[in-house]
């Protein structure tokens, strides 16, 4: 394991999300109300996870109090800061720390404190020790949810429920997570992921001999709001073609759909969490190979 | 390429924090959940004074509770929509100074027992004597449950049996036969309740009823015009049944005060208990919802009824609310609310709650103070019941559990999270729930019994001192059934036998019972407040007519004292607002009290 460059996490949180700061009008080209109005990429995603947030809360009422989702978020940020401090020397964009600590607020259902805590410590330190040529391979928001309803069956469960069940804010949530990942260029990977679901639904439904409407039920809900526009997309974990990441997500779907024929409560974080990292793994050889053979072609022609 | 020292030495550190933070997880986990004392732990079967021994059978009582069958459209989930039925109430009917209770079955034509305590340990059933066996007749809907109090104030227990269909009042006449005068009293036609209670909110001195839906108003289980009955959310439903607050007027009849009470709650309840919360010498209302935020309606002077849920932390988050008693855990004289919830380990984990009232950073809210005593983690938690089983002076928590228990080896969780997760289109509408096709649902869990050690620490003995059924429990209730000054436990199962666990406490520890009479206020002097001063310590109890899930203890309220052996005083606040103080009780037997009569101040 090696550590070159600094990481980041989250949709379009990173330096180098698909329109990255490249997407910000230059200053000297556009009028100033037009740069006014601009909003950098790398708020986007935290914008949009907080107005999840807020919607749901002031809607229904989602969190038992504020303290849990703020313990995640503060040590999510404090251990980005303090972590890329140490390891880089400089201070990192807490940008991905915010998402990843908001995520686990939101997504870890617990009576308990620590969970949100070790959730929140787990995802970020993720990022800095399980890499592999200079990046890291997990989604950590996904690592850390996975590994801690893996170890703690007893004590925490991940959001599997509706949000109330007045359409207008689903509606508006999946409407601005549509348009942000549009923004970011990485609507193609929510939109694959969720025809797969939807055709494996059919699947289920048809193996099982349960009405498809059960099978469609979880995507109806907020967790995948958050697993589609978030983790399956996130810019770090995935690979970098675009067909690619529509093959990628594909087979996510697939894994999850054999995990949920076995009955498995948290498939498709468990399926992100397999597949994600051995697809990056691939690309990563096959890059290798082409360079390989590129360096031998180049000898041939000398 | 060969990476800088710093981030060498950073990797290395990072590696060691995430498996740190690994192991922590896991271990913090299994300290969560809580090693329950096992028969096998040096000194167990002595270590907490006391032993269950169940004797349902020894002392001639053998019923089993019995389901219904609701309409055919329901059958692929007939497990679960017919999972509820099974109370246990706790009254001495025929005031013989014995304690008798009363059992409901649920299938249809089935017959409910009223088991009459013979004083020698031995149970008759005489509700076919008494008029009270018959009342699952069809059409008429089943049984969910009842609850004890003397509406009329002749000094006689009557009883209210609430159902999924026509609530049934009954006027108990001198303990030899009950009366039917729910159609002349008012009650309404059709109600499918889960619960009920008695309660005096005016303070008229007269017991007026609360009566709380559960499925829709409308909704005859026998008969669906549809089959979008189901919630409409798995947390936010709020199209269950409508409630009813109906004031006794005194002469026989009800007046539905509930909307201009300021209760217009559709939630799922199924549980409740009224009980001064706010010190406010008025009975507020704690509705335990399934499907839904609990709701707690505090009680204006006997005016109105607002809810304060939101406000005083009962009522943030959603969960599946199946229980409702008080209890004072700390022996300061605050009132605690436990309310049960889901735990299924790798499914879903609601923790149960218990409402301890906060100190006075914030008078008027509630902390949940279940993960730091440890009795949240339940299982698929039923009915629970505070009181002192070992007589040592605090208050131990009793709870049952387990949902839907079959031979089949294979489980419903996962198709119940896949529905559970739906939009309300799909999860409100039945005929999209996967059927259960004879599959365990939360079946055959281990039943919980903590022991208070008075310094902040419960723990679970039930498997060491004899509670190791492993039925589908729903209701529980706490009675000395012997009058030896010891509390016995009687658990109702559905579909399945009731059990009477007979306690026996070792020698040494005392205890003191009262038995109130109310004549300012209601003679069940139901909503008495009773707080026991003795050897620098104290404790607050309350005589409650529902507390549980489908259940009610006996009404004289029950204290275990330890190795002490005198009593200070005991303070009654009676139901009518008069506090009453009797100096120096005598130890090891009940005292039976009538309000403004004892002597006392």
């Amino acid at each position: 394991m090696a550590v070159e460059t600094s990481p980041s996490t989250g949709l379009g949180a990173g330096p180098s999300t698909p329109l990255g700061a490249g997407a910000m009008p230059r200053a000297s080209a556009v009028a100033p109300w037009k740069r006014f109005f601009a909003i950098d990429n790398r708020f986007l995603p935290p914008l949009l996870i907080t107005s999840i947030l807020l919607t749901a809360h002031v809607s229904f009422g989602i969190l038992e109090g504020w303290e849990r989702t703020g313990l995640a978020i503060v040590t999510a940020i404090g251990a980005e800061l303090v972590m890329g401090r140490l390891t880089y020397g400089a201070w990192p964009h807490p940008a991905s720390a915010y998402i990843s600590g908001i995520s686990a607020g939101i997504l870890v259902r617990s009576p308990f404190f620590w969970p949100y805590v070790l959730t929140s410590l787990i995802s970020i330190t993720s990022k800095y020790v399980l890499r592999f040529r200079g990046r890291h391979l997990w989604n950590p928001t996904n690592f850390g949810v996975s590994a801690v309803v893996f170890l703690a069956p007893a004590t925490v469960a991940v959001l599997s429920v509706q949000w109330g069940n007045v359409v207008a804010p689903m509606a508006v949530i999946w409407l601005l997570g549509t348009i942000i990942v549009w923004r970011v260029g990485r609507l193609h990977i929510s939109v694959t992921y969720v025809l797969s679901f939807l055709v494996f639904s059919v699947f289920r439904s048809w193996w099982t001999a349960t009405p498809w409407v059960a099978n469609v039920a979880p995507i109806t809900g907020p967790m995948y709001q958050l697993f589609v526009f978030f983790m399956v997309t996130d810019p770090k974990t995935t690979v970098k073609s675009v067909k690619g990441q529509c093959l990628v997500v594909f087979l996510i779907a697939a894994t999850e759909t054999v995990m949920r024929l076995n009955e498995i409560v948290y498939a498709p974080f468990y399926a992100l969490f397999v597949v994600g990292p051995v697809a990056l793994l691939v690309e990563q050889w096959v890059e290798t190979r082409r360079r390989v053979r590129l360096q031998v072609d180049l000898k041939e022609i000398r | 390429m060969a990476l800088p020292l710093r981030q060498r030495i950073a990797w290395v550190a990072w590696t060691f924090v995430l498996v740190a933070s690994l192991t922590a997880v896991y271990a913090l986990n299994r300290q969560a959940e809580g090693r329950p004392v096992l028969p096998d732990d040096e000194g167990a079967d002595t270590r907490y004074g006391f032993h269950l021994k169940e004797s349902a059978k020894a002392m001639g009582v053998t019923f089993t509770h019995q389901a219904p069958t609701f309409d055919a459209q329901l059958e692929h989930i007939m497990p679960q929509v017919a999972a509820m039925g099974a109370s246990v109430t706790v009254a001495d009917f025929d005031r013989d100074g014995w304690q008798d209770f009363y059992v409901t079955n649920s299938a249809e034509d089935s017959l409910n027992r009223l088991y009459r305590n013979n004083g020698d340990s031995t149970f008759t059933d005489v509700a076919q004597t008494v008029g009270l066996a018959d009342l699952n007749r069809r059409g008429s809907g089943v049984s969910m449950g009842s609850v004890w109090g003397d509406f009329d104030n002749d000094g006689w227990e009557d009883v209210l049996v609430y159902k999924y269909g026509r609530p049934e009042l009954f006027r108990n006449i001198e303990g030899r036969s009950f009366v039917a005068v729910g159609e002349r009293a008012g009650l309404p036609a059709w109600v499918n309740a889960n619960s009920a209670t008695w309660l005096d909110y005016d303070r008229d001195g007269h017991l007026d009823l609360f009566i709380a839906g559960y499925w829709p108003d409308g909704v005859d289980l026998w008969k669906l015009e549809t089959t979008k009955i189901m919630p409409e959310s798995f947390e936010y439903a709020n199209n269950g049944g409508r409630k009813y607050l109906l004031r006794n007027r005194g002469d026989g009849t009800f007046e539905d005060r509930t909307e201009a009470m300021g209760i217009r709650s559709r939630r799922w309840t199924l549980a409740l208990v009224a009980a001064d919360l706010h010190g406010t010498g008025y009975p507020d209302l704690f509705l335990s919802n399934d499907y839904g935020v609990s709701e707690l309606f505090a009680n204006r002077s006997g005016k109105r009824f607002d809810d304060v849920a939101a406000n005083t932390g009962v009522g943030m988050t959603p969960k599946s609310g199946m229980n409702a008693s008080v209890g004072d855990v700390f022996n300061d004289g605050r009132l605690a609310i436990y309310k049960t919830n889901i735990t299924e380990p790798g499914n879903l984990v609601q923790g149960n709650d218990l409402w301890v009232p906060a100190s006075a950073r914030n008078p008027a809210g509630f902390e949940n103070m279940a993960p730091a005593l440890g009795v949240d983690l339940g299982g698929w938690s039923w009915g629970a019941q505070f009181g002192d089983l070992n007589n040592d002076g605090t208050q131990d928590i009793y709870l049952t559990n387990g949902y839907i228990s079959t031979g089949n080896r294979g489980d419903y969780w996962y198709d119940f999270g896949v529905i559970a997760g739906g939009h309300s289109t799909i999860i409100g509408d039945a005929k999209n729930w996967p059927a259960m096709r004879g599959r365990s649902f939360s079946g055959h869990e281990r039943k919980r019994l903590w022991v208070n050690d008075g310094a902040g620490r419960l723990t679970d003995v039930a498997q060491v001192v004899g509670a190791t059924d492993t039925f589908d429990g729903r209701a529980v209730a706490l009675a000395d059934l012997g009058n030896r000054g010891m509390l016995d436990v009687i658990v109702a199962n559905q579909k399945g036998p009731l059990l009477v666990y007979r306690n026996a406490v070792e020698p040494g520890r005392h205890w003191i019972q009262f038995e109130l009479e109310g004549s300012a206020g209601n003679r069940s002097a139901i909503g008495a407040h009773v707080e026991l001063h003795w050897a620098g310590r104290r404790q607050a109890q309350i005589v409650a007519a529902a507390t549980g899930f489908s259940a009610q203890n006996m009404r004289r309220v029950h204290y275990g004292l330890g190795a002490a052996t005198a009593v200070d005083r005991v303070v009654i606040r009676w139901p009518s607002g008069a506090t009453e103080t009797i100096e120096h009780p005598a130890i090891d037997r009940l005292h039976k009290v009538k309000e403004g009569a004892s002597g006392g101040r």
